[in-house]
């Protein structure tokens, strides 16, 4: 599917005070965790879209820190190179972590380093180690040095967190490819961003073509309620998180 | 470049007289000779014997019977072997690296060098005059590789140069096969199988001749020593100076027991290493830290660095790191850290547009720092090979290591983002053996297929894989929920490797 009819982030941001609050710019922010299924490819590939989207243009030689914990790297799998977003292929570094202490370890490292562009990690559950604390401590480590990280969490319940926002994603049916209309198209994610400190949550479809990530109101939020504004209503307090 | 010296013993003998060439003592013919089982042998003669007809090998009898005047004086083989390796130090002047070629050449390193002289055969020339006003004579001759060099130099013309492009084989065909440096036995082999030059030898199906030298050393086998002339096999030189490695260390007074001075110890070690390197121009790339326990016990901690360092602060924090376990006994005495391997590493000046002053560390320190806690097999990137299987085609290196060339990826087919480490078996549901999946169940759940995509059909690598191997058919398919995955068949129902094939799940796409 041609994803230039729909319209991109930026453009939705513009639309108006009650379309979808959409604002790319924030999306980097410091410290950002995705919930994601751990059987599923969905929230890890969501996340390098939106680490990609608001450091494309400013990504220069720097490097990218990719920390796996072993449970994740056995549900999850490895990431694959020829697989991989374009500008992502050569710049990879992968820390296959034994435990969820290590892969924090690796984390706060990686965000210390000025070199970095961004730090991707994956974590599977909810270990006793990653508690609110730690959480915090990444945060203020990515604040500081403005290294942004993107945390996912596989099959994770949604614990405390000082994460600046926290997205529930999972695949969706992706539109259909130009050519063949029995093939799977490009992928679409379903991604609800539960609670953030900016930011107003919502639900969006996100697709990545490459070189925008265009950003659409699911079709089935169009027949019912608008969520965001009940969100809105609700003092900025998220309603999914409750 | 190879330089030989054949009159080495003589000329020497004449040093040592204190005489120039033809002058003195050198004017009467002389024999220089050792003793054998077989009586005394004649090892050199000077010029003068020579003229008279005096010959190495003759004994000493047989000579005094021809000309009763010939002078014998007792040689001298370790004074040569001296006076030979001070020439090899001397003879540095011409390259980096020269070696000793026992009992009379030299091997010297020329790569790249011969431009600061001029061209090769200004090179040569210069070694020549060099050797002249030395009064030793010296025969030199330059070829790519050391084998090649030194064939040139016993055996070909003199002051031969064997240009890079030129054909190694071609060029050295009619020289002897003494030329290749083998035991005096092997050549007498060669001699009586008719094997006179070297033509003779890349004349003939080498498969014959391996069957009859099957020895491993290189002396003894013509086949690895004319591999080495042509470059096919390497052949490490030897240097005659070999440089030492940085080397710091503190004899302590008192035994240490403690951690705390443990540390302290080892951050004075790492400052003092820093000004050593620093003094070498060097940075370390790997260290070891050897601690000598008072009960003769000694703890050998090693670190590797991803970029050549002499950050003191930054070698005592990644040491301390190691040293937890270390049992300090009855006390340690001895401390002493070594960089094994250094890299050289200029002096900067402090960075002036406040770089440094940033908060954060350099990529090099954290991946260190990375290492250090969890392992070199812990931190790595993935690097493209040659293969068409999937797990095959991505290798994991060092993370700071250069990335191997390799042909850019083929944008042809799809591929996912993750693999999971073992391919996962799934039961599937399909309309025709050899047709798309219809429905599969994996780790539990069902997965109704809606779209799919495929196959894409993957042979097995039959140089590297058992004949049995299955190939593989791909299929890109997406369930109700939208998850996209990347599951394959192994084989197919008739092949005759085995019954129904195998479904697998191997990839999870974006």
């Amino acid at each position: 599917m041609d994803l230039s009819v729909l319209s991109t982030a930026s453009e939705l941001s513009s639309l108006g005070a009650r379309s979808p609050r959409w604002r790319p710019g924030l999306l980097c922010a410091a410290h950002s965790e995705m919930f994601a299924c751990g059987d599923e490819g969905g929230g890890i590939a969501a996340a390098l879209a939106l680490a990609l989207d608001g450091l494309r243009e400013r990504l220069g030689q720097r490097s990218v820190l990719w920390v796996q914990d072993a449970a994740s790297l056995k549900l999850n799998g490895r990431p694959y190179r020829p697989g991989l977003p374009t500008e992502l292929r050569r710049r990879i570094i992968h820390v296959a972590a034994p435990k969820p202490e290590d892969a924090l370890f690796a984390l706060e490292e990686g965000l210390r380093c000025r070199d970095l562009a961004c730090v991707i990690g994956e974590i599977s559950g909810n270990p006793k180690a990653l508690d609110f604390t730690a959480s915090r401590r990444l945060t203020l480590t990515a604040e500081r040095h403005g290294v942004p990280l993107f945390l996912v969490r596989h099959d994770a319940k949604r614990d405390l967190s000082s994460a600046r926002m926290r997205w529930q994603v999972r695949s969706t049916a992706s539109p259909p490819p130009r050519w063949n209309a029995e093939a799977p198209g490009p992928a679409a994610w379903h991604a609800e961003l539960f609670r953030a400190r900016t930011h107003a949550p919502g639900e969006w479809i996100l697709r990545d073509d490459g070189h925008v990530l265009a950003a659409d109101r699911p079709a089935a939020q169009a027949r019912t309620p608008d969520h965001g504004d009940l969100a809105a209503a609700a003092g900025g307090r998220s309603l999914a998180a409750s | 470049m190879a330089i030989w010296l054949p009159r080495l013993a003589v000329d020497r003998w004449r040093q040592v007289e204190g005489c120039r060439r033809g002058e003195g003592t050198d004017t009467a013919p002389t024999a220089l000779i050792s003793e054998t089982a077989h009586g005394q042998m004649i090892e050199a003669v000077n010029d003068a014997g020579l003229a008279m007809g005096a010959r190495p090998g003759m004994t000493v009898a047989d000579a005094r019977t021809l000309y009763p005047w010939l002078r014998v004086t007792p040689s001298d083989p370790a004074g040569d072997r001296a006076f030979l390796e001070r020439l090899a130090v001397w003879a540095q002047r011409w390259g980096p690296q020269a070696a000793l070629d026992a009992p009379d050449g030299l091997l010297i390193d020329v790569s790249a060098v011969a431009h600061l002289f001029g061209g090769e055969a200004a090179l040569l020339a210069d070694v020549e005059a060099r050797f002249a006003a030395r009064e030793v004579t010296a025969r030199a001759a330059i070829a790519p590789t050391a084998g090649a060099a030194w064939a040139l130099g016993h055996h070909g013309p003199g002051g031969a140069i064997l240009a890079p492009g030129e054909d190694i084989e071609a060029r050295l065909a009619q020289l002897p096969v003494a030329a290749l440096r083998l035991d005096p036995d092997v050549q007498l082999v060669l001699r009586r199988l008719g094997l006179k030059r070297l033509s003779d030898l890349t004349g003939i199906n080498r498969e014959a001749l391996k069957r009859r030298f099957r020895n491993r050393s290189p002396q003894a086998n013509p086949l690895l020593r004319l591999d080495q002339l042509l470059g096919r096999v390497s052949e490490p030189l030897l240097p005659v100076v070999v440089v030492a490695p940085a080397l710091v260390q503190r004899r302590l007074l008192e035994p240490i027991r403690h951690r705390e001075l443990l540390d302290q110890v080892v951050t004075d070690l790492a400052a003092d290493m820093a000004h050593e390197l620093e003094r070498r121009g060097e940075g370390a790339r790997r260290l070891e830290l050897g601690l000598w326990r008072v009960d003769d016990d000694v703890a050998i901690r090693s670190l590797e660095l991803a970029a050549a360092t002499r950050e003191p602060a930054h070698i005592a924090r990644l040491f301390a790191a190691k040293l937890d376990d270390v049992d300090a006994g009855f006390g340690i005495e001895l401390v002493r850290m070594r960089a094994t391997w250094a890299e050289p590493l200029a002096i900067v000046q402090a960075d002036l547009d406040g770089k440094a002053e940033e908060p954060g560390t350099t990529l090099a320190t954290c991946i260190d720092r990375l290492t250090v806690r969890l392992g070199a097999a812990a931190v790595r990137r993935p690097v493209p090979y040659a293969s068409h299987i999937p797990e095959r085609a991505q290798r994991w290196q060092a993370p700071l290591a250069p990335e191997p060339a390799s042909q850019e990826e083929l944008a042809f087919h799809f591929r996912p983002l993750k693999l999971l480490e073992k391919p996962e078996k799934i039961a599937v549901l399909y309309a025709s053996p050899d047709g798309y999946p219809r429905q599969f169940r994996w780790r539990g759940g069902l997965h109704e297929v809606v779209r799919v995509e495929g196959p894409e059909r993957i042979a097995p690598e039959w140089w590297r894989e058992k004949g049995n191997t299955r190939l593989r058919d791909y299929y890109r398919i997406e369930d109700t929920t939208g998850r996209r995955y990347w599951i394959y068949r192994a084989g197919l129902a008739n092949d005759g490797r085995g019954g129904a094939p195998d479904w697998f799940l191997q990839g999870l796409c974006g």
